[in-house]
């Protein structure tokens, strides 16, 4: 079936700058306060307010499209785009409509060892509007209520060329793009948070063919997963659909999480007319060479670089590369750890193991976490060294994890050191196989069951302290003089 | 003469000599509020026991420079915090802001005495102040007749010793246009000179606030007071401020003055036409050099003006929503219903009818015919005062087609009525400087000529009003209004 | 050219102009009035001329990312026709 169509998805995404104050005011933008306690005459169209452009989200801007690679205009300006709306306070949203501050870009991404570049066709600066709540649903609430302190915040939209064919790609290209903007430092790039929004529009078409389906827009995307899986839904939906004869229609459709399908927005499907023109009140922006030489020789480390990186230092997969750097904290931790003890493989096993369970169970950031660089690297020369097994590595990891202690202090306070004199081992060893002589015979009779119940037993005499490799060296050689 | 026929300067005088306090000036001025407001209508609301106020704490206090304990008015579309502010619209008819304008601000800073707000066309869309949604203004000097708009309050409180001086805002020759036909001096200064902020806006990229006074050194003193930058305007200009009352010298000799002849065609009375050809000739005598020149491209400046600010009224009238403060219809069932019924019962005709042309301006498949051509010859205007100011330091011309016309006459005649601003228009389309001084009467009416400048030199205004007020009588006539009425 | 009454009322409601009949039809008059009084701008030749959108030669007018207090919520609510919650309440969207 699919074997005739291909998908084609181009992914809009909005990402909140993370400036202190909004794009035209000097309104703070922390998340959470109460409503409408980060607003005023500016952000909330009052009569005679006036907007003043914030630097600092032309310089986030300017960053983030030299880390898409983009071309930076020389000249731009903002444009009204004009409609009503209870959550949008002047009635216009101030946006930029044919001269968008960046042009032209790309980013890679990697799915399944397929390399594959996605461009982006621009980014542009614009305002957010403000939040509705509603008493259950928008289509059976009597009222609304307004909050405007979101009225303001700095979003960068960025539009991609529909270059991606999958699910699996859409996502690969928003996972890159959040990296991306958290390396630049642009962003919080929280989805939960509503500082990385994502948009899809999903098209399908004969595969060979060059012209574009009709093109629907998905909206309601709340995470990574709803993004792969609604493109995958919506794309076999219209193939259905034309594959039964139907005519598709352009429109756009929500994903619903619970019942997990899109749905179609019946509210009146009206075409929009923004009205565009420039903004009067703002002056345009001229973008010369050496602020953008400034801004380029400022940017750290990208993930695609830091990648490279990883795998030529340290021959670590391309898989285990991307995960060390789909953050910068979390790379930042890599290099440090590994100053520390040397052995890349052994740091991302932990690192992308245990370590990320913990702070997923527990919804922590790696910086949240007690854990030190240094203290995962003393952790791992212990092992090496035979002082603990790999076994009780992960107690004393748990335990770092929530005291933040040292895993010297750890073992120390728990006796949890493991044993590893031949000495004690022998009697140990020589006392369980003296109290066991069925088992022996088991054993001799070539039952491999009867091994393993002696290492049991070892390891309940020790409390799981005994050194696994040396019990199994001297409990086999004991065995043989049976 | 009575305190309330006195100019700024002369009553600072006597407030700097002690011979009056500033509670006896005030009194004389709310006195005459009460002698003729019911006639003039000038008002909107007035701050009498603000005013008392004030005018005791400067008296308790120490002296203050500049316009300190002076009596004005204020546009009733500046926001004044905590003094309701209206725009003469039964949209804002309760609205009182929490702010100061910018302009507001710096005149409370100078701790002059705010007696009220002034009425003018709704939103600052009319000449004649005939769209106030309250009650039309009349012109002091015949109370048949109007007073001119936008800013008609602010002028006809200013021509009948209501206030020593008002603030108005000028966007197509609201400011002038009244200016001329109520006898006083009118100042749009350079777009950009004064900060916007806290004036509501009708048309951001012509929209300014300025002066009017009694006579060229009042106006001085208050532009010294208001113009200068300010962070919260984008397009507020950080140029230094000149003392303005340095230009109040009485030499032009050298002075090139040009005078377009595409503003004295037909469309201009003939007699207003021979008053400023005399006015011209006045400033030859003391010395200017007088010469006609063109102007191309001045009979486009009209309807591109009607493309061009309706487009921006359109959207800067759009947070008129009825959900954070104005006019709302509460009984409306849904959030679209109450925008459109808000909205329609909260503005008035005129200007319902330019954010429908601005909206179909701006329309999808309009855009380039109507918006954007607009501003391409906007581009030829400015391009072609920009030809003439190479070789000229002023322009002169006539600056209304008539003087004053009766209440109703033209209400009905929405082509007669935008062809007022015909001969300010352009000014406002290049965001130069313009004032409007008298220059002499027809049938008893006022008639100002327009002086203009180039961007950022009011002060070449400032010596050649002064050179031709000082040499004339113009600015002492008073309408005899509160007397055997 | 002529404005339709169809026109006149896409227009008042990209707008939000709730308009009576008579008003659509007394619009529709004037609006085309003016208009064609503006076509008056067709008679230049403007293909070559650029469009002037700012006045003033004025470009990058920046504030810097510094948080100013903002002002109390009662200032920002005390015009509000209808307040719940510290919000403006209004009516369903649809």
């Amino acid at each position: 079936m699919d074997r005739e169509f291909e998908t084609v998805v181009g992914l809009e995404v909005h990402v909140e700058l993370k400036t202190a104050t909004k794009i035209f005011c000097s309104c703070s933008t922390a998340f959470g306060a109460e409503p409408n306690t980060q607003v005023c005459p500016v952000c909330s169209g009052f009569p005679g307010a006036l907007p003043v452009l914030n630097r600092q989200a032309v310089e986030y801007a300017i960053r983030t499209g030299l880390a898409l690679n983009c071309e930076i205009a020389e000249v731009c300006k903002f444009d009204r785009k004009n409609y009503f709306y209870p959550d949008l306070p002047n009635a216009y949203q101030i946006s930029q409509y044919d001269q968008p501050i960046c042009r032209n870009g790309y980013l890679d991404i990697n799915v399944d060892g397929q390399h594959k570049r996605v461009g982006i066709i621009r980014a542009h600066l614009e305002e957010d509007a403000g939040k509705l709540v509603h008493q259950g649903s928008i289509t059976t609430t009597p009222y609304s209520l307004v909050n405007l302190n979101r009225c303001g915040v700095p979003l960068l939209e960025i539009v991609s060329e529909p270059d991606m064919r999958s699910g699996a790609e859409a996502r690969a290209y928003l996972e890159k793009l959040r990296s991306i903007c958290l390396f630049a430092g642009v962003s919080d790039c929280k989805m939960e948070e509503g500082s990385l929004r994502c948009d899809a529009n999903v098209s399908v078409r004969p595969k060979g063919s060059t012209k574009l389906g009709t093109r629907v827009e998905i909206k309601n995307l709340n995470s990574f997963r709803s993004l792969e899986k609604a493109i995958e839904y919506e794309a076999r939906r219209q193939i259905e659909a034309l594959e039964d004869g139907e005519e598709l229609i352009q429109e756009t459709r929500t994903w619903d999480e619970e019942k997990q399908v899109t749905r179609s927005m019946r509210s009146k499907e009206e075409a929009h007319d923004y009205r565009y023109f420039p903004d009067p009140d703002l002056p345009p922006l001229h973008i010369d060479g050496e602020w953008v030489e400034r801004v380029k020789s400022s940017l750290p480390e990208m993930p695609d670089q830091a990648q490279q990186r990883l795998s030529n230092t340290y021959g670590l997969s391309d898989y285990d590369a991307a995960w060390l750097t789909s953050t910068p904290e979390t790379l930042n931790f890599f290099d440090q750890a590994v100053q520390c003890f040397p052995d890349a493989k052994a740091v991302s096993n932990w690192m992308m193991g245990d370590f990320s369970r913990l702070l997923n169970q527990h919804n922590m950031e790696i910086t949240d976490s007690k854990v030190t660089p240094q203290y995962l690297a003393d952790m791992l020369r212990l092992i090496e060294k035979g002082t603990i097994s790999g076994k009780m590595a992960k107690e004393v990891f748990e335990e770092i994890f929530f005291t933040g202690k040292s895993p010297e202090d750890i073992i120390k306070e728990k006796g949890m050191e493991q044993i590893s004199d031949q000495e004690t081992l022998q009697k140990i060893i020589d006392e369980v196989v003296a109290s066991n002589p069925k088992v022996v015979e088991d054993y001799k009779n070539g039952k491999e069951k009867a091994f393993g119940f002696f290492v049991g037993q070892v390891m309940k005499a020790t409390r799981g302290q005994a050194n696994p490799a040396l019990v199994n060296s001297i409990l086999k050689e004991r065995l043989m003089r049976e | 003469m009575e305190l309330y026929e006195l100019t700024c300067h002369e009553l600072k005088e006597k407030l700097d000599r002690k011979e009056v306090s500033c509670q006896e000036i005030t009194q004389s001025f709310l006195k005459r509020i009460d002698q003729v407001e019911e006639q003039l209508k000038a008002f909107v609301t007035v701050t009498a026991d603000l005013a008392l106020q004030q005018a005791e704490q400067y008296d308790a206090g120490d002296a203050v420079p500049g316009l300190g304990g002076i009596p004005y008015g204020l546009k009733d579309i500046i926001c004044t915090r905590g003094v309701r502010t209206t725009a003469s619209s039964k949209m804002l008819e309760n609205y009182v802001p929490f702010y100061d304008a910018m302009v507001a601000a710096r005149l409370a800073e100078h701790k002059g005495i705010l007696l009220g707000k002034l009425n003018l066309d709704e939103f600052a869309m009319g000449s004649s102040t005939e769209q106030s949604a309250f009650y039309p203004t009349r012109n002091p000097w015949d109370l048949e007749r109007v007073p001119g708009g936008s800013s008609g309050g602010s002028a006809a409180a200013v021509a009948a010793g209501e206030v020593a001086y008002s603030l108005g805002s000028d966007t197509g020759g609201s400011i002038r246009q009244p200016a001329a036909f109520c006898g006083v001096v009118g100042l749009k200064p350079t777009y950009g000179r004064v900060s916007r902020w806290g004036v509501m806006s009708y048309a951001s990229s012509f929209d300014q606030v300025g002066v009017i006074s009694r006579d060229v050194r009042d106006c001085a003193l208050v532009l010294n007071a208001i113009a200068g930058h300010d962070p919260r305007d984008s397009t507020s200009v950080n140029q230094p401020v000149p003392d303005y009352t340095s230009f109040l010298t009485s030499d032009i000799k050298g002075l090139k003055i040009a005078y377009p002849r595409e503003y004295f065609q037909q469309g201009v009375d003939s007699e207003i036409r021979q008053l400023i050809m005399n006015a011209l000739k006045h400033f030859e005598q003391l010395g200017a050099i007088v010469e006609e020149v063109s102007l191309p491209h001045s009979e486009y400046a009209l309807p591109a003006y009607y493309l061009i600010a309706p487009a921006e009224a359109s959207a800067n009238l759009a947070r008129y929503d009825g959900v954070r403060y104005g006019l709302r219809d509460l009984q409306a069932e849904n959030v679209v219903a109450m925008f459109s019924r808000s909205r329609a019962a909260g503005f008035g005709p005129e200007v319902k009818r330019r954010i429908m042309l601005g909206t179909y301006a701006l329309s999808s498949g309009y855009y380039d015919a109507y918006y954007l051509k607009a501003l391409k010859v906007r581009r030829l205007i400015a391009d072609d005062f920009t030809r003439v100011f190479a070789d000229y330091d002023l322009v002169v011309a006539p600056t209304t087609p008539t003087v004053a016309f009766k209440i109703g006459e033209q209400t009905d005649d929405l082509l007669t009525l935008y062809m007022n601003d015909i001969l300010t228009v352009p000014i406002n389309m290049a965001g130069l400087p313009g004032m409007s001084l008298p220059c002499g009467f027809v049938n008893g009416m006022p008639v100002g000529m327009q002086i203009v400048g180039k961007p950022f030199d009011e002060g070449t205004i400032f010596k050649a009003a002064y050179a031709f007020e000082q040499s004339t009588d113009y600015h002492k006539a008073r309408p005899t209004l509160g007397v055997n009425k | 050219m002529a404005i339709s009454v169809k026109q006149v009322e896409q227009v008042a409601y990209l707008a939000r102009l709730e308009l009576t009949e008579p008003e659509k039809q007394l619009f529709a008059e004037q609006l085309s009035s003016i208009l064609d009084y503006a076509n008056k701008l067709n008679e230049l030749d403007t293909e070559q001329v650029e469009p002037l959108n700012h006045i003033l030669p004025i470009y990058n007018v920046f504030r810097e990312d510094i948080v100013q207090p903002s002002p109390p919520r009662e200032d920002i609510l005390s015009n509000a026709p209808l307040v719940e919650d510290g919000q403006y309440k209004v009516p369903r969207i649809i």
